[in-house]
């Protein structure tokens, strides 16, 4: 049997892997090999990405046969995500949460966000004058603003924090990530609970006064803090990294602060981190681009490289902070766009300027080259960010 | 030119009015709407295209004569 796949590895830590860009350049929609459904349609052209993931006969239904994020292992208990619904029933699972994801309504969470991160920062500087950066600012902030959200009183924060910081550490043990995973899980559910009796002003409570099903709320509480944590703490990781290796970069922000919305687009854009949520099924024969893709065949819809297409992106591998990259497909494309999005924008902003503001001596302190990336995947970022003050 | 949204296959992505608040809003539930239907000038339609094009549900639609 071969075990043969597509590489998904990053040579180059500013670069999409390096057979995702030749693919686009020679060979832009193509069968490669693909671990678990023998070979897989890779789309790296913007355009069909976004013709892919905005087109919902390509299913994100995972409990379908042939799908390639099918794990083989499904056991009936597990609930069916909203990551895995394709409309209409994903439309009315989406509808009953997204009032909470407003651009409005994220807008006004910036003063408590900005509180977060002052204190985050203030720890860190008190801790002496080096650190992991990952774990003294990436991970902490989005921790605690989701704690927030889902209205975990702020006794709890500490072990809401230790066991989403233990859930992603490579260093731990399989099984300790998997028991974090598992306290967290359990304490969404006691959370829940909590609320049916003692209704508070959070997201959980809103949605039991609207009718949720407990069981399918924990789900929920649960998909919201694993899909904002360790994305956005990657994202944060990187473009401190990035703003430390080039300082002409960090130059432009210090100079002109008006540019941080842009440069927070143009960073999403560039690195594009998140891979994993964009793997389909075709459940009818589609043609893309001049391709005909057929019912039953397994698809993946690029974002990386469709982030770098010269076509839409001039120059695509400068960043430029006056780019106006709006149009990037960061967030995915499509009825499962992150629901998070203008979320992670405000975190990103508010980070980014506190750390241009606060931390003017900030250096790495390891070479940039010897940052342990994550170069595998399934989402970019960095393990550990050394530095120093 | 009229601008026109299909709210029942909107995902409150918000993009609209993230790209063009003055053209786009959203209710308590997310839904789009759409505050001004008919752009009055080229750089109020490029604002609407633009909303239109980042649209991720699709949902958005320009139609008619340009300004």
């Amino acid at each position: 049997m071969t075990t043969a796949t597509f590489s998904m590895q990053r040579v180059d830590p500013y670069n999409p892997p390096a057979e995702h860009l030749r693919l686009q350049q020679e060979d832009s929609i193509s069968q490669v090999p693909w671990a678990n459904t023998g070979t897989i349609w890779a789309i790296t052209k913007h355009a069909d990405v976004r013709a892919v993931l905005g087109d919902a006969r390509f299913s994100s239904d995972r409990t379908l046969p042939g799908h390639p994020m099918n794990s083989g292992y499904v056991t009936g208990s597990d609930l069916k995500q909203l990551i895995a619904m394709d409309p209409p029933e994903h439309t009315q699972h989406r509808l009953r949460v997204m009032g909470e994801f407003t651009v409005k309504k994220i807008a006004a969470l910036r003063p408590r966000i900005e509180e977060i991160v002052e204190e985050t920062i203030d720890a860190m500087l008190a801790s002496g004058h080096e650190a992991d950066l990952v774990e003294a600012l990436s991970l902490p902030v989005p921790s605690m603003v989701i704690a927030d959200l889902l209205g975990v009183p702020y006794e709890d924060h500490g072990f809401f924090q230790e066991n989403s910081a233990t859930f992603v550490d490579i260093d731990t043990p399989m099984e300790g990530r998997v028991a974090a995973m598992g306290a967290l899980k359990a304490y969404v559910g006691e959370l829940v609970a909590s609320r049916v009796t003692s209704p508070g002003d959070d997201i959980l409570s809103r949605q039991l006064a609207a009718g949720a099903d407990p069981v399918e709320l924990t789900g929920l509480g649960f998909l919201l803090l694993i899909a904002g944590h360790e994305t956005t703490a990657n994202m944060i990781s990187l473009c401190v990294a990035t703003l430390l290796d080039r300082p002409e970069l960090l130059k432009q922000l210090r100079d002109d602060p008006s540019l941080m919305p842009g440069a927070v687009e143009e960073l999403l854009r560039y690195f594009t981190i998140a891979e994993v949520g964009h793997q389909r099924l075709a459940t009818a024969d589609i043609e893309i681009d001049g391709t005909l893709i057929r019912a039953g065949e397994a698809v993946y819809a690029f974002a990386n490289v469709a982030n770098r297409d010269p076509e839409v992106f001039p120059e695509p591998n400068t960043i430029d902070f006056t780019r106006g990259a709006r149009n990037h497909v960061a967030f995915g494309f499509g009825p499962h766009q992150c629901l998070g999005q203008n979320l992670a924008r405000l975190e990103l902003e508010i980070v980014l300027e506190a750390v241009v503001r606060r931390l003017p001596t900030l250096r790495l302190a390891v070479p940039f080259d010897e940052i342990p990336f994550k170069e595998h995947g399934p989402n970019y970022g960095v393990y550990k960010l050394p530095v120093a003050w | 030119m009229q601008i026109t949204a299909n709210r029942s296959t909107c995902i409150g992505s918000g993009q609209c009015v993230f790209t063009d608040p003055d053209t786009f809003d959203q209710d308590d539930d997310g839904l789009v709407m759409v505050l001004r239907p008919a752009p009055a000038s080229p750089d109020e339609l490029a604002a609407a295209k633009e909303a239109v094009h980042i649209c991720p549900s699709r949902s958005l639609a320009l139609s008619g004569e340009a300004p």
